[in-house]
């Protein structure tokens, strides 16, 4: 991995990226741009090109400089106490989110944080979890300069309200982990204690019996205090709802394992069940700390705190910046917006030029200009120049964080929850009482010995274990499978609900589109080179987002431009050789607004000549006509918040009987999700934005697309990774053929109880004979789970 | 055979140091990332002759 090997003429040495705007050369590398020269440079001054050595290009661009003042919030010792986690006379302790982390030179570099700052003691990485703990002397160093020092190499942290609301990191949830170790140390204790029962029989049991049943209930006592807790409560949970779940039979399952053993040791009746109920609870804690693994890094729960910052650049009365926290802002505060910041707050805009991005709120794909005095909507982004606002509601109460006190967000989820399992459940429950009870009164007036054993081994084995492993077994390798192709489903349930979609809807901006890319089409005169530098030179000197993309999308040099202005709202005008370029609106450029006036369209003149105008088409997701086309039994549906300007192109690819809904408030979209289900519709929604969480909220199911994994998505059952996109029918399809699985393994294991319970309350059973045959039939179904999920996916080709 | 009386209390005596070892290992935090400290070590150390990383707690 030799360092100069990697260097190539077009791409960054740090970042990798091609360098578009000429390369900068220093130290026999190339660059694409300062910031990357300069972090470069630090590493290097620091010996830590070894960076370098363990991936190719690791370096996250530094194109887009931090405004270091944005971190003086950092110095205010409320935020700073909200965000640390162990603080004593010399040393602080705190985690941070990185999720710019993405490589094995990423956690090095992390880890030696202190040879660029002496102040910082230790960092350690999570990769998994993108996080950073870092401890820090705070006598030599602030928690400010940390941050500075991780913003300036590319790794700023993600601080936002979130973490400053209280609601502490959660801690990396061990209880499964101690739950199963107690339950292997105590399976395997237990199962060695029995094994001479299985195979020697009679003798051992005299001598040993009574040693080896007590030892056994001994070490069973903590399986069923603790390990198993978590079943118990569930069960409790559902009787107090009046629900029956799964964990119901699981519970009445090991309960009635538990207290028969308890009997037959106490009363010398036999050796009892314990190692079939201390595997149980083994085997279905393993299930659940697999289920737990995955879904450690994802976060499903998010609300608008997890978008917005923690602080905002107030203006005093004399002018002076103050950094502020967010929750302390109020009304009446005048607050000064970057480049690229979110406005926290309902404000009204008393200076600078506000290109404000909605995306965020209502899914409008292009910047929106507001002119002095208007109203700008809490969620927006700026693009361009600072901006001077007045706040005139609190954070709380803004327009988008309004939605969050609609009902659906206070709604408890896990109620009335009908899954399969739960329905099954139900019926069993109620089959196995009456099989018991009718074995128990048949048998009474004839032997009752026999009545006592023929009631047990029903109970035993109907032990619903192979129906409570059925359905975990196959939702779990279905989570697994989906996840392998960055599908992430929030819990198993939602399998469930998944299979039942019969109307898909979804968001425009972002989700049916790319967000990061827009065509651009020219209409008109030709353009002759001559023309086309002149043109390009002009728009090179505007920040407007339209002016950049026309810019990056034309090829050539670019020249001196002589009396470059820029009216607001309107357009550029400047010289270029002496000819005069006009780049504008059609109003600025005076060609009547045509038909085409809901396109987001930009004219060219030069000499006062008209030639033509750049039109943005959105450019839709690839495969997304494959995946309508596959999803043509649903009924599909779009609800844009963006304007109508590309209804016909969405109604050619979504069919005719699709309805578009445009211009939707996050309110409406979740009004509309709310009609169909009324309308008693399962519904699917797909969206990406903060304007969607209502929507995701309300719907049966609700997946967040999202372009990274661990960046934040809003609260949603499902986060599906954008490249797996062209996958989504797919997914609905198979998550139906797992529903017919575990049917299947419903079948099989019924089979099993039904010929179990023939001889069961025929009374030909010894227990242990049904304490041998329990295990088999929970592997079987486990197998049978496990390889027909495998077998289906293989099939459907995820 | 009262041996046998012994060997299990033996036997379980150790798994029961075994078990002890595992919960103190979790307790400790080494089950909450087992991503991370596998490529961890293979970082190379350098001989710069700079402070080398402190050991991770």
């Amino acid at each position: 991995m030799e360092a100069a090997l990697q260097t190539d003429i077009q791409h960054c040495y740090h970042c990798g990226d091609t360098c578009n705007d000429g390369p900068i050369e220093a130290h026999d590398k190339v660059f694409c741009c300062d910031g990357c020269k300069t972090v470069y440079e630090l590493l290097e001054e620091n010996n830590l090109c070894t960076y370098y050595n363990l991936e190719q290009t690791p370096g996250i661009t530094g194109k887009q400089p931090v405004a270091e003042s944005r971190f003086a919030y950092l110095d205010d010792a409320g935020v700073t106490t909200q965000l640390i986690s162990f603080r004593n006379d010399s040393i602080c302790k705190l985690t941070l989110y990185v999720p710019q982390m993405h490589c094995s030179s990423c956690i090095w570099l992390l880890e030696n944080l202190f040879k660029l700052n002496p102040g910082v003691s230790a960092s350690t990485v999570n990769f998994l979890r993108k996080e950073v703990s870092i401890t820090y002397l705070h006598q030599q160093t602030t928690l400010r300069e940390v941050v500075q020092l991780l913003a300036r190499i590319g790794y700023e942290p993600a601080i936002t309200l979130a973490d400053t609301e209280g609601k502490k990191a959660t801690k990396p949830n061990r209880g499964v982990i101690y739950k199963l170790g107690i339950a292997g140390f105590c399976f395997g204790n237990v199962m060695l204690l029995a094994f001479p029962d299985y195979l020697a029989g009679e003798g051992i049991q005299q001598t040993y019996g009574q040693f080896f049943g007590y030892l056994s209930l001994l070490l069973s006592v903590p399986v069923l205090l603790f390990s198993a807790r978590g079943f118990f409560t569930t069960a409790w949970q559902g009787i107090r709802q009046r629900v029956v779940n799964i964990d119901m039979p699981i519970s009445l399952g090991l309960a009635a394992l538990f207290l028969v053993s308890v009997y037959q040791i106490v009363f010398k009746q036999g050796v009892g069940y314990l190692d079939s109920f201390t595997g149980l609870v083994f085997f279905m804690l393993i299930g659940k700390y697999f289920q737990q693994k995955t879904y450690d890094t994802l976060s499903f729960d998010r609300d608008y705190t997890s978008y917005f910052p923690v602080s905002i650049t107030v203006l005093k009365e004399q002018g002076q910046e103050e950094s502020v926290a967010v929750r302390n802002l109020q009304v009446g505060d005048r607050i000064r917006i970057r480049n690229q910041e979110l406005i926290p707050a309902d404000a009204i805009l008393l200076r600078g030029q506000a290109m404000i991005d909605y995306s965020f709120v209502s899914g409008e794909s292009e910047p929106v200009e507001k002119v002095t005095g208007e109203v700008i909507y809490a969620g927006g982004r700026q693009v361009g120049e600072s901006i001077e606002l007045e706040v005139v509601k609190e954070v709380s109460q803004g327009y988008l964080t309004q939605l969050w006190n609609n009902a659906v967000f206070s709604k408890n989820e896990s109620q009335g929850i009908d899954t399969y399992a739960n329905v099954a459940a139900k019926w069993f429950i109620l089959a196995t009482f009456l099989v018991a009870a009718g074995a128990l009164i048949y048998w009474v007036p004839r032997d009752t010995d026999i009545a006592m054993k023929a009631f047990i081994s029903v109970l035993i084995i109907a032990c619903p274990c192979a129906l409570s492993l059925s359905t975990p077994f196959v939702h779990g390798n279905t989570l697994r499978i989906f996840g392998k192709n960055k599908f992430y489903l929030k819990n198993t349930a939602v399998v469930e609900t998944l299979a039942k979609i019969d109307t898909v809807v979804f968001d425009k901006t972002g989700t049916l589109t790319e967000p990061t890319a827009a065509e651009l089409v020219y209409t008109g005169k030709a353009l002759l080179p001559e023309q086309a530098q002149s043109i390009k030179s002009v728009l090179r000197h505007s920040t407007h987002p339209l002016s950049q993309r026309i810019f990056q999308s034309m090829a050539g040099e670019v020249k001196e431009v002589q009396h470059f202005r820029e009216l607001t709202g309107k357009g550029l005008v400047g010289e270029v050789n002496g000819r005069l370029v006009r780049v504008g609106s059609a109003a600025y450029l005076g060609v009547p607004a045509a038909k085409e006036a809901l396109k987001t369209t930009v004219y060219v003149s030069v000499d006062g000549v008209l030639l033509g105008f750049y039109t943005f088409f959105n450019v839709y997701r690839s495969g997304l006509k494959q995946i309508l086309h596959e999803l043509n039994d649903k009924q599909l549906a779009v609800l844009s918040g963006d304007n109508d300007h590309e209804a016909a192109r969405l109604q050619e690819l979504l069919g005719p009987e699709a309805e578009l809904n445009f211009s939707q408030s996050p309110m409406q979209k979740l009004a509309y999700i709310q009609q169909l289900k009324d309308a008693n519709r399962h519904v699917l929604m797909v969206g990406d934005g903060l304007n969607d969480a209502g929507a995701l909220r309300q719907s049966d199911v609700g997946i967040a697309l999202t372009n990274s994994i661990t960046n934040f998505s809003p609260s949603c059952d499902a986060i599906l990774d954008a490249s797996a996109f062209d996958k989504l029918s797919r997914f609905i399809r198979f998550s139906k053929k797992s529903m017919n699985i575990i049917l299947g393994s419903f079948a099989v294991s019924l089979v099993y109880n039904a010929v179990g319970l023939t001889f069961a309350v025929m009374g030909l059973f010894s227990p242990i004979v049904s304490a041998i045959l329990m295990p088999i039939s929970s592997l079987s179904v486990i197998l049978f789970a496990t390889l027909s999920v495998r077998i289906a996916a293989k099939r459907a080709g995820l | 055979m009262s041996i046998i009386f012994l060997l299990i209390g033996f036997s379980v005596t150790v798994a029961g140091c075994f078990l002890g070892a595992f919960l103190w290992a979790v307790k400790s935090g080494q089950f909450d990332d087992d991503y991370t400290p596998a490529v961890r070590m293979l970082f190379d150390n350098e001989s710069s002759g700079k402070k080398q990383a402190e050991p991770k707690k």
